[in-house]
Parts: C-alpha cells; structure tokens; sequence
C-alpha cells in the first residue's frame, strides 16, 4: 500500500483517507402538530387546488378564442391568463414577472429566510405530500424504522408495494395535470384515456410522472441538498439580522437531561429530547446552528414547543429569531431588530421599479398593435416618370377578443399616396381583422415627380397610422428615402 | 490526492487547492452520483447499439434503428410538397386576379413566391427584385415584354431568347458591328436617342440622324421612340436604361446591341408555384 504523504507539511499521513461518496442517511420525519404545521398543511391544499384547479376554469373570450382561463398555446404562439392574452412579441412581461419573482424572492429571504423553501418550493409541497402517503401505509417514524429493519414479510411487501402505488398515481395525476396547462382541458382529457392525445403530452406525463415519483418519493432531501442551487444562492441573501428557524442557545445552553422536580438554575432549558431532530425532513439537528440544508420549515418549533409545554417551560426555544438577536442576549444586551437594512432597501425599490413599469405597461397596454418594416433592397425605386415609390411591410394585429376594422394611413413627403396589392381604391386602406387576428400588408407609397423637383432630403420622415372604428389611434414613425438628388 | 489542510469553520479537508484566498471544501459526494455515472457508461453502450456511433474506414456503424438525419429530412420534405401541393391547388384554379383579390390566397402566394424568388430570380434580379445593368428591375413600372399578372405569367413560362420554341424574341441588329449604319450615323442616333428621353443633345445631329431612326429604328421601337411591348422594344422616352442612360452605354447599345437570356421556368416549377411568382413580382411592382 502506497504511504500517503501530506502535501502541506510534507510528512506521511496517519490513519485512513476520508471516503470519496457519501452514504446516504435514512430520514424518518416523526409527524408533528402544531402553529407551522398548521400553516403547512394550509399551504399544501391551497397550492395543491391552484394547481390541479386552475387549468379547468373557464373564461369567455368570445367566439374563436380559447375559453380556456389559463392557457400557454404554443400552436398559435399566445398566453392566455384570465383577463389577459399576450402574443410571442410581448415575452417581456414574462420576463418582467420573473425579475420581479426573483427579487422579491431575494427580500423575503433578506427578512424571514427561506420562507419559499420551507413552505411553498413544490419540492417540499409534494414531499409533504408524499410523507402522508407513507405514514398512511406504514405508520410513523418509530413503525416506518422496525418496518425497514423487518425481514421481507406479506405485510412488509403490501405496506411497501401500497405506498409505491399510490405514490405513482399521485404522480400521474400531477404530470397530467401539468399538460393541461398547454392545451384545452376537457378535449385534452378525453384524448388523453382514448390515446388520441398527441405524442408530447404523452411524454410530457412520463417524464412528470417520472420526476415526480423520483424527486418527492425517493430523492427528498437530497433534492435540497445537492440538487437545487437556491441553498448556496441565498447564504448571499441572508445575514445577522434575518429571520431564520433558530435555535435560541442563549436560552438553552447548558443542554443536558431533566429530572421532574429537579431545579433549572444553573442550567439551559434545553433537555436533550432530539425531538427537533426525529421531526426534521432534511435530519438535521438545528442546535447545529444555521445550515444550508435546513429548509426553514419550521417543524423543529412546534416540536419544541410541545416539550417545553410539558416540561413547563416557556415556549420559543427554537423560533424565528436572527443570529444578532442571540448574541446579544449573550452578551447581556437588549437584542435589535433591524428590519430596514440597505439590502431589504435595495431589494424593495427594485422590486418595486421593475414591477410597477411592468404593470404600467400591461395596463395601458393597447389591443391594436401595428410593426412597420421598410425595405432595404432596393431602398426606392424611380419609376418611368420620375416618381419615387418606397415598399413597406406592415404587419397589423388585433389583440383584443372582438373581431375589429382599422384603417391604414400614411403621412409624409407632400403628395404620398400609398397603395397595397389587391387594393381598388384609393385613400386609407381598411383591414378587417378577426377576433386575436393579424394581417401582414405590403403597402407601396409613391412620390409624384412634381413634388420633388426642387432639392429634397434622401431621407424623409414619415409615419404610418393605424385608426380604430372606436377612434384609437396608433403612430409608427419611419422614414421615405429617395435618391436625393435633383432630376 | 488526500490533504490535511483542514478549514477551521466546518471542521472538513478542503482540496488544497486555492484561488485568490478560496479554498474548496473536500465533501463527499452522495453515493447516488455514483450509480448516475454508471447509468450513463450503461446509456452511452446502449447509444452505440441502437444509434449511429462509431466512424469507419469505409463508412460507420447504423445501430439497430439505423437513424438517419437525411432520411429524416427527405421523409419530412415529401410530406410538405404533399402539403403544399395541397395548398397550391387553390392557386391553381384561381385567376391571377382572383389570387391579388383574396386575402388568405394573396399570403400565400406572396410568401411561396418570395421564397421561389429568393432562390431562383434574385441571382439576376437581385434579392428585392431591384435588377442591375443588363437585367431589368421588377420594381419598377417599365415592362419590356408587359408588366400584367398575365403578361408576367407568360415571361415566366417561356423565357426570353430561352430556347423555349414559344420563347418571348427580340434581336436589335447590331447596327455599328454589322456595318448596317456607318460610324457616323451611330454618333448621330446616340445624340438621337438621347434628345428622345428630354435630354440637351447636339441639334445638328439630332438633326441628321432623323431620318435614319425612322428607317432603322421605328420598327421596333416606334416612330415616336415609345417602344412595343408585343416585341420587347424598350420606350426610350422615359427614365429607363437597361444597359445605361449615359452616351457612351447608348452608343455602345446600337453599335452592339446585347440582349439577356432569361430561361423558361415551365419545366422547373409547377402551375401554382408559377403563379405564386407571378402575383409576387406583379405585387411588388405595384405596376400595370
């Protein structure tokens, strides 16, 4: 065996190396009751019902329109939520809402921890969800530990076999109803169960299904852990005076066993009973002191609590509290709270400026939209008598749920008169558009020679203008090139 | 390679390895990563068994599916003829007319035909149809052989001097090379042609070239000069030059005389496909 030297002082190594992989620890987490789990199970049905709920809700948009509430129809490339109905060209709200989600998430971690973590991640959501499943067919955590060290019995094999079962149809349910979202529910759930659903939600179900049974089933905290990088994100979000799930050791050191009856002088109030830990879903022990791995769920306090009731001691052992708090209840101070602090500042105003534009657009946001684009090859063309004629592409969309008629005009170089293919008529073109309809246009306008005899610029400005039946107008400004010279 | 170089906060080996003051904690990693490895060295063996993988002398190994990109592609590129073959029978039956009229027809046929233009006109024609010396700009108003939908339809099927035996003809005499004026009188008919088109040019010869533009020229081109769309014979009253509006282009156009070849597109493409081209260079002209 080769001897293993240590590269720092340059001596050989003595004992064995550490282990390349890490077994994983079995976590069996005891069911408690309590203020968080209360909170826990409420968040659970209410995210729950968004969930499996919101794709069935229908909203009348009209005739030709999906009547979908929440709909992302990649077919016909729009975003349907509600009262809103965005097109492809307006991802920037998406965009807008995610900033806004983002720092949001970043103050409210700032302030409480890792509130999104401990009760609303989807991770944790399903886990919850899966652990009742569990306690269902095979108990709590002192029956769930004998069963897995039991020899293979009957009775160990339909415990096991029952969960897993259910486990995976919790699972379909949850990949199917994922593809709801994205096509209209009832058809879809008919084609679904008469395998005429097309390919993709098939796969998109097995691969949710799949996801699903794995990462709230069998990975758990391994998810939080080793998977998901929020953990090593928000240790730059937090600091001394952030909430956190804290383990009060001013309070409870000196730790040790407690007789009834005995006296609590001279000692801490914690007794030692590692209830938080055989309640913790990630199997830590919080006395440890903030971890990444702790979720800030919140279980560890209500278990606390209980004991302390029963020792009579006052509750909040382990609470919220921030790390300054507790040293300075060390230190013999009053503990401060500092809730505005320059990063929950900072984070407000930009959560606040990015969301506030963004709802000021969504809400002055109009249903008419129009894009121009002038051609570039060949900028402008002479015609025989001296005219000059620019082409334009212009694309008209009507993004309300109502069929429209707009009226199309150019305004410009004196004398411009436009005209588009297949147009009889002279003045405004009309564009009759059906309900989320759009039409693209080339329109020609010309520049009778009389006008530009005298010296004109070789760029003009121009503006076409898109006119409602209501009276709405919309502007796009561009520009009438010509050669620039005189003729 | 193992370091005892232990990080005092967490009590765990770092790597020993630092950048700029930061060290790497050494951690485990959890067993499972492990058997992720595995799987992957077990998917990769499976990958070459059934995909194509490995690179030969003469070729490669097609796995069990024997998948194919370019099989793929020549599958997928029938059922869109399929489909747009479909979609062409409409244009097919409907009038040039009929197709600049209707809005769902005039999209299509504007967007297969700027997708057949970009491919096959724009070498000559240029991308926006702008043309260039010696080829005519689509753009325009002017049509050497007519600028209708129908008339458009026609240049398209046959070409011009294509070799196509209902080809769209005209042959200038080269009147300078061919000695069928003299040198003189090609000067003159420059200064001519040049008058013709509003310009100053020199009366003396003007003059002396009228005449023989009547005999030699009126022809085809009118006695006016205004041209003859029935034979291709450019207006050389108006703003227009194919091969150049200055005198020495002139000059050298009735010493020479050159004519383009534009080819038949009869066998290349299909009725619809003709007609989707036909309402796009007609829709793009804006013209007559």
């Amino acid at each position: 065996m080769p001897v293993l030297i240590d590269t720092v002082s340059n001596t050989p190594k003595t004992g064995a190396p550490p282990p390349l992989y890490k077994k994983r620890e079995p976590i069996y987490p005891k069911l408690v009751h309590g203020r968080f789990r209360m909170i826990k199970w409420a968040v659970l049905v209410a995210t729950l019902a968004v969930y499996y709920i919101l794709p069935w809700l229908r909203w009348d948009r009209g005739p030709g329109v999906p009547n979908q509430a929440v709909l992302v129809d990649f077919a016909e490339a729009r975003f349907f939520f509600f009262f809103i109905q965005l097109w492809p060209q307006e991802v920037y709200y998406f965009t807008g809402l995610l900033v806004t989600a983002a720092l949001t998430l970043f103050l409210v971690s700032a302030l409480f921890g890792r509130l999104w973590c401990g009760y609303a991640c989807p991770q944790t959501v399903w886990t919850d969800l899966y652990i009742v499943v569990e306690r269902l067919f095979e108990g709590d955590r002192n029956a769930r530990m004998r069963l897995d060290a039991a020899p293979l019995s009957l009775n160990k094999a339909w415990r096991k076999g029952g969960k897993h079962l259910v486990w995976i149809l919790v699972a379909l349910v949850t990949g199917g109803a994922w593809v709801f979202y994205f096509q209209d529910a009832p058809t879809l759930f008919g084609q679904l169960f008469s395998g005429q659903a097309p390919v993709t939600a098939y796969l998109s179900v097995g691969i949710l299904t799949f996801a699903t049974y794995m990462l709230a089933g069998t990975m758990r905290e391994q998810v939080c852990t080793y998977m998901c990088p929020w953990p090593r994100i928000q240790g730059a979000m937090l600091d001394e005076h952030s909430l956190q799930v804290t383990y009060r050791k001013d309070r409870g050191e000196t730790r040790g066993p407690h007789k009834k009856g005995e006296t609590w002088a001279g000692r801490g109030d914690c007794i030692d009973c590692l209830q938080c830990v055989v309640v913790c879903p990630m199997g830590i022990d919080i006395r440890n002191g903030a971890q990444m791995e702790c979720i800030n769920c919140g279980l560890c306090i209500d278990a606390c609590d209980e004991v302390m009731d029963k020792v009579g001691r006052p509750r909040g052992l382990i609470a919220y509290d921030t790390d300054a708090a507790v040293a300075a209840r060390l230190a013999g101070t009053r503990p401060v709270y500092k809730f505005v602090r320059s990063r929950t500042v900072y984070y407000a105003v930009a959560m606040t400026l990015v969301g506030s534009v963004m709802l000021f657009g969504l809400l002055t946001r109009s249903p008419m939209a129009m894009d121009v684009l002038r051609d570039r090859n060949p900028e402008y063309i002479t015609l025989s008598d001296g005219a000059v004629r620019n082409g334009y592409t212009v694309q008209i969309m009507n993004r309300s749920i109502r069929p429209e008629v707009y009226f199309l005009e150019f305004h410009g170089p004196h004398g411009a008169h436009m005209r588009t293919v297949g147009q009889t008529h002279q003045g405004p073109i009309s564009v009759a558009l059906s309900a989320d309809g759009q039409r693209t246009l080339r329109v020609f306008v010309t520049v009778p020679p009389s006008d530009h005899a005298h010296h004109r610029d070789h760029s003009e400005p121009a503006e076409f203008r898109l006119i409602s039946q209501g009276g709405k107008r919309l502007e796009k400004a561009t520009v009438f090139l010509s050669s620039g010279e005189d003729e | 390679m193992v370091h005892n170089d232990k990080d005092e906060v967490t009590g765990i080996n770092t790597t020993g390895h630092e950048w700029d003051g930061i060290r790497e904690l050494d951690n485990p990693l959890p067993r499972w990563w492990l058997w992720i490895f595995y799987a992957c060295i077990a998917f990769a063996i499976g990958y070459w068994i059934l995909m194509p993988a490995w690179p030969g002398l003469h070729g490669y190994t097609h796995g069990l599916l024997a998948k194919s990109d370019r099989a793929q592609v020549a599958v997928e590129l029938k059922a869109l003829r399929a489909q747009r073959g479909a979609e062409g029978a409409s244009l097919v039956n409907a009038s040039l007319e009929q197709i600049e009229a209707d809005p769902k027809l005039q999209a299509y046929a504007l967007a297969a035909g700027a997708s057949v233009f970009g491919d096959n006109c724009a070498t000559c024609h240029g991308a926006g149809g702008g043309g260039g010396k010696g080829y005519p700009n689509l753009r325009d108003d002017v049509w050497l052989w007519g600028g209708t939908p129908e008339d458009i339809e026609h240049t398209l099927r046959v070409g011009i001097r294509s070799g196509h035996p209902n080809a769209r003809m005209s042959q200038m005499p080269a009147f300078g090379r061919d000695q069928i004026v003299t040198p003189d009188q090609v000067n003159d008919l420059t200064e001519y042609v040049v008058a013709l088109s509003h310009r100053k040019a020199n009366a003396a010869a003007v003059a002396r070239a009228a005449p023989v533009f009547q005999a030699q020229c009126s022809v085809c081109h009118g006695p006016a000069g205004l041209g003859n769309q029935a034979v291709g014979a450019p207006n050389l009253t108006d703003r227009d030059w194919l091969y150049g509006s200055d005198r020495a282009s002139i000059h050298s156009q009735i010493w020479n005389a050159r004519g383009g070849v534009m080819p038949t597109w009869e066998k290349r493409f299909d009725t619809a496909t003709i007609k989707a081209l036909a309402v796009y260079v007609h829709a793009n002209a804006s013209g007559k």
